[in-house]
């Protein structure tokens, strides 16, 4: 009985493992985000399209087309929707995600960081 | 936060060791790295690095180019705006030329790489937020957010090139860029900001 109670157990664990999203978003701090998204602001503004495109409205937006911004073939083509999962994989490592996109960044390593950052975006970036 | 009121002028709030340092050592400060850069002539690291190597690094030199463009023509506007005193003046068009300077280098570089040099655009393109520049304060603010953006970019970009001389090149350029968040900052009021690491 004991072993079946195990079996189960470790089952279970083992199915949540298994099926656990790729990432483990932490609750993000936006009054932090605000401060880090002056890293994105060389290039990017909530809502005008510089260097790189227009953040407003992200949520949900499938990449690569934000009107009158001319993206690069890797981002038109990368059948990403933006949402919490995927802006976090994208802003670890954006080249590693998209090969071939035109943002040259390297990517923000830290998890909490970039939890922030997208707490923030998620309240900026409304329509 | 004490901020200067809107149209005084930029340099009375500046220390007079750093007022000698905006006019007196720019040609000093001019490295090898960057020189290299403006030269246009071939780098022999180039002869090391395939070609998908070379494509990725002239895409991040046109980035840079394009951010150098955009920061040159904020220059222009808030200097044709009516809204600096000289002294502010002086100061966005000594930043506008290191701009103007960076943007011919990379442009250089792009192209001795065998890149096409991305092209600057017209003011109506950039389309700048110049309802919000009321005064030299919102002008200078403006600017300081524009040269904050510069060095996370930079920062950004400098460790995916491939080619190390062009790394060092671009953290010439991030400091250039860093001196003149500093001393916005020091002529918007702001108290001195210190960092350990620059985020």
């Amino acid at each position: 009985m004991r072993r079946g109670a195990y079996f189960l157990i470790g089952l279970g664990l083992t199915t949540l493992l298994c099926c656990a999203p790729t990432q483990v978003h932490a609750e993000g701090d936006p009054v932090k985000g605000e401060e880090l998204y002056h890293r994105c602001q060389g290039c990017h503004s909530i809502d005008r399209n510089r260097i790189g495109p227009m953040h407003k409205g992200i949520f949900g937006r499938t990449a690569g087309t934000v009107p009158g911004f001319s993206y690069s073939s890797a981002m038109k083509n990368s059948d990403i929707v933006w949402n919490e999962d995927t802006l976090a994989r994208f802003l670890e490592n954006p080249r590693q995600l998209v090969p071939g996109t035109k943002m040259t960044y390297a990517g923000i390593k830290d998890a909490k960081d970039r939890a922030d950052l997208i707490a923030y975006l998620k309240q900026a970036t409304k329509p | 936060m004490t901020t200067l009121p809107p149209n005084a002028s930029p340099t009375a709030f500046v220390p007079v060791r750093r007022r000698f340092l905006v006019g007196g050592t720019r040609a000093l400060l001019s490295g090898a790295a960057v020189a290299m850069l403006a030269s246009g002539a071939a780098r022999p690291a180039m002869a090391a690095q395939t070609a998908e190597q070379i494509k990725a690094d002239v895409d991040i030199l046109n980035t840079a180019l394009a951010l150098e463009y955009e920061g040159i023509a904020a220059y222009q506007v808030g200097a044709k705006s009516g809204l600096l005193r000289p002294d502010a003046l002086k100061l966005a068009v000594e930043f506008q030329s290191d701009h103007k300077q960076h943007a011919e280098a990379l442009a250089k570089a792009v192209k001795q790489m065998g890149g096409t040099p991305v092209q600057s655009k017209t003011a109506a393109e950039y389309n700048f937020p110049t309802a919000s520049l009321k005064n030299q304060f919102d002008v200078l603010r403006f600017a300081a957010g524009l040269e904050e953006g510069a060095i996370s970019a930079y920062k950004g970009a400098i460790p995916l090139f491939a080619d190390k001389d062009l790394a060092a090149a671009g953290a010439s350029i991030l400091g250039s860029e860093a001196m003149h968040w500093a001393i916005l900052r020091s002529a918007l009021g702001y108290k001195p900001l210190t960092l350990a690491f620059v985020g």
